[in-house]
């Protein structure tokens, strides 16, 4: 299967990325040869397996639920590139 | 004190007990040494002597006041994906080359409650994508033994500090070889714990369940004084996982003396460097002698390793990085037009090559009509794998193998190849995938007087059979000794 360059624009929007036309294209190939090798897992017989999505057996950890010192605001918004002192600032996006 | 620098964290400990020293002058000394070789190695991305020396002095009171611990006034680096409080973690990349946490990662608690000297933060591979450093946004690291080779990543900074006795200790983390690569590449010990073992808990996160935080030295017995340090239960983390430890340091001298190693056919059959095949079959010949038998065994599923790697990893890395979106932390880009704009614009600026690389195939892989036939197919290969571990495991104490196919290779010479790239981790990535514990130890050098490392795997939360296999053969060999002539 050959990637093409509609699909790595509908990648590229789903994560999010305004890619340079270069950038594209390299990534075109790149995708394409590391999915081919990824294509050796069809090879393998699968049915009957579970899929496991990590290596610890999950639980749920339970603890007090009782109120602990967090974040002060001030610390909170230290690092937004845009607040004005309560609250992190996004560009406005209901008209 | 001549060559302090040299000198393991059980030695430095023991003259600070004997008040023969101060932790600040130990400190001084690292940091000294840092000076020199910097310009040369950029082991760190950021060195804090202000910190350090503060540090260095609240050892010393703790050793004065008789409060001091085994590791108290021992200088260590920090891999910079680890938050620390008020100082820059930048895990290599443009988007968080500003970020300063307001807390500490639980690793990083650990280290200041023991009274460690933080020297800095460690380069690394941008959010720890890579096997060679060459991905920070701050430029690569080089090779202590040869400064036009890479260290190995991710975490080679790390690695390279301890390789060049920058730093006595260090941290990395270890997501498919990023500990056991660079260890082996620089000629140290690094070890990456089970699964669970320590906290990832303000460790900036790249693929959550196959990250791990691990300990590098360059003598398994300060291995086995970090883990005694590292692994402990975490409420902070909820993969942590509430296991009660032994000493480790109680392994150091335990005979291994009818202990099994067990010798995977699929990894020495795809060895093709000879200088690996030496060392390797050098170092079973020492474990012989100390009595240590060996069984040949099969993996079958660990051919398909990589390639499930290579799809559970972006994957679950694509959903991690969908945090950095220009609004809480991180970079923003100043030109955009709306909110969603302002998104692409700020990623695009802020991430490298490899991340997006990753992030594009993670979010093809995860995209709905390719789920079933990319992610669920991994994840089910990757039940087979540790299945094949399991069985291995009912014959043998340990799994003996190398840690990479071939020894460090030139900056550059497989940047822009990413399948090369990955193929450095065929003998690492199984590991993580079935959250093993894993160490890689010098093992020997190549004719051109390059490190080569062996690696040694054991079962869940057996990392003391690790310490046991190790320290043995440590004794019985000097490669973990040799200093590279920098």
């Amino acid at each position: 299967m050959k990637i093409t360059l509609d699909q790595v624009d509908y990648v590229a929007a789903l994560g999010r990325l305004a890619l340079s036309r270069e950038e594209k294209m390299k990534f075109m190939g790149q995708l394409d040869d590391v999915l081919k090798y990824m294509d050796t897992l069809s090879a393998v017989p699968t049915d009957n397996v579970e899929p496991m999505a990590g290596p610890v057996e999950l639980f749920t950890p339970m603890r007090d639920d009782t109120v602990n010192p967090s974040l002060l605001i001030e610390e909170a918004l230290a690092n937004a590139p845009a607040s004005d002192g309560s609250s992190f600032l996004v560009p406005k996006i209901i008209e | 004190m001549p060559n302090l620098h040299e000198k393991s964290a059980a030695e430095l400990a023991g003259l600070l007990r004997d008040k023969k020293i101060s932790a600040v002058e130990i400190t001084k000394s690292a940091l000294e040494r840092i000076n020199t070789l910097e310009p040369t190695l950029h082991s760190f991305v950021n060195v804090y002597p202000d910190l350090a020396v503060t540090m260095a002095e609240q050892a010393d009171r703790m050793i004065q006041d008789g409060s001091a611990r085994p590791l108290t006034g021992i200088p260590i680096a920090i891999k910079d994906n680890m938050c620390l409080k008020s100082r820059k973690t930048t895990c290599g990349s443009k988007i968080l080359a500003n970020f300063t946490p307001p807390y500490d990662a639980t690793v990083v608690n650990l280290i200041k409650n023991e009274g460690m000297v933080i020297l800095g933060s460690a380069n690394m591979d941008e959010f720890a994508m890579g096997s060679s450093t060459e991905t920070s946004c701050w430029g690569p690291t080089k090779n202590p033994w040869d400064t036009e080779r890479i260290p190995g990543g991710s975490s080679g900074g790390s690695a390279a500090a301890v390789a060049s006795c920058q730093a006595t200790v260090a941290l990395g983390s270890d997501t498919g070889g990023s500990i056991r690569l660079p260890a082996s590449f620089c000629g140290v010990t690094g070890m990456k714990p089970t699964y669970g073992a320590v906290s990832r808990f303000g460790l900036v996160a790249y693929a959550s369940s196959l990250d791990q935080i691990g300990p590098f030295a360059r003598d398994i017995k300060d291995i086995a004084l970090m883990l005694n340090l590292l692994c402990k239960h975490d409420p902070m983390d909820s993969t942590s996982v509430p296991v009660q430890r032994s000493d480790f340091s109680t392994f150091l001298d335990k005979k291994p003396s009818g202990m099994t190693l067990g010798v995977p056919v699929e990894f020495f059959n795809k060895l093709s460097n000879q200088d690996v095949e030496r060392s390797l079959t050098e170092a079973r010949k020492v474990f012989e002698k100390l009595g240590v038998k060996f069984v040949e065994l099969s993996l079958p599923s660990l051919d398909y390793g990589i390639a499930a790697y290579y799809v559970i990893a972006p994957c679950e890395a694509s959903s991690n990085l969908a945090r950095y979106d220009g609004v809480k932390y991180g970079h923003r880009a100043e030109n955009f037009d709306g909110m969603i704009d302002m998104y692409c614009r700020t990623r695009a600026e802020g991430f490298g090559p490899e991340v997006k690389r990753r992030i594009m195939l993670g979010t093809y892989a995860l995209s709905w009509c390719y789920y079933d036939a990319y992610y669920l197919k991994a994840a089910k290969i990757r039940t087979l794998i540790t299945q094949d571990f399991k069985k291995a495991f009912e014959g043998c104490d340990g799994i003996f193998c190398p840690v990479a196919p071939a020894p460090a290779f030139k900056i550059g010479e497989k940047i822009d190849d990413p399948i090369q790239m990955y193929l450095t981790d065929v003998f690492t990535i199984p590991v993580n995938m079935a959250g093993l514990p894993g160490i890689s130890c010098p093992a020997g050098f190549s004719s051109d007087g390059l490190p080569i490392g062996m690696q040694i795997i054991a079962s869940h939360f057996q990392e003391s059979k690790l310490v046991q296999l190790v320290s043995a053969f440590q004794r019985e060999t000097d490669h973990h000794l040799k200093h590279p002539a920098i």
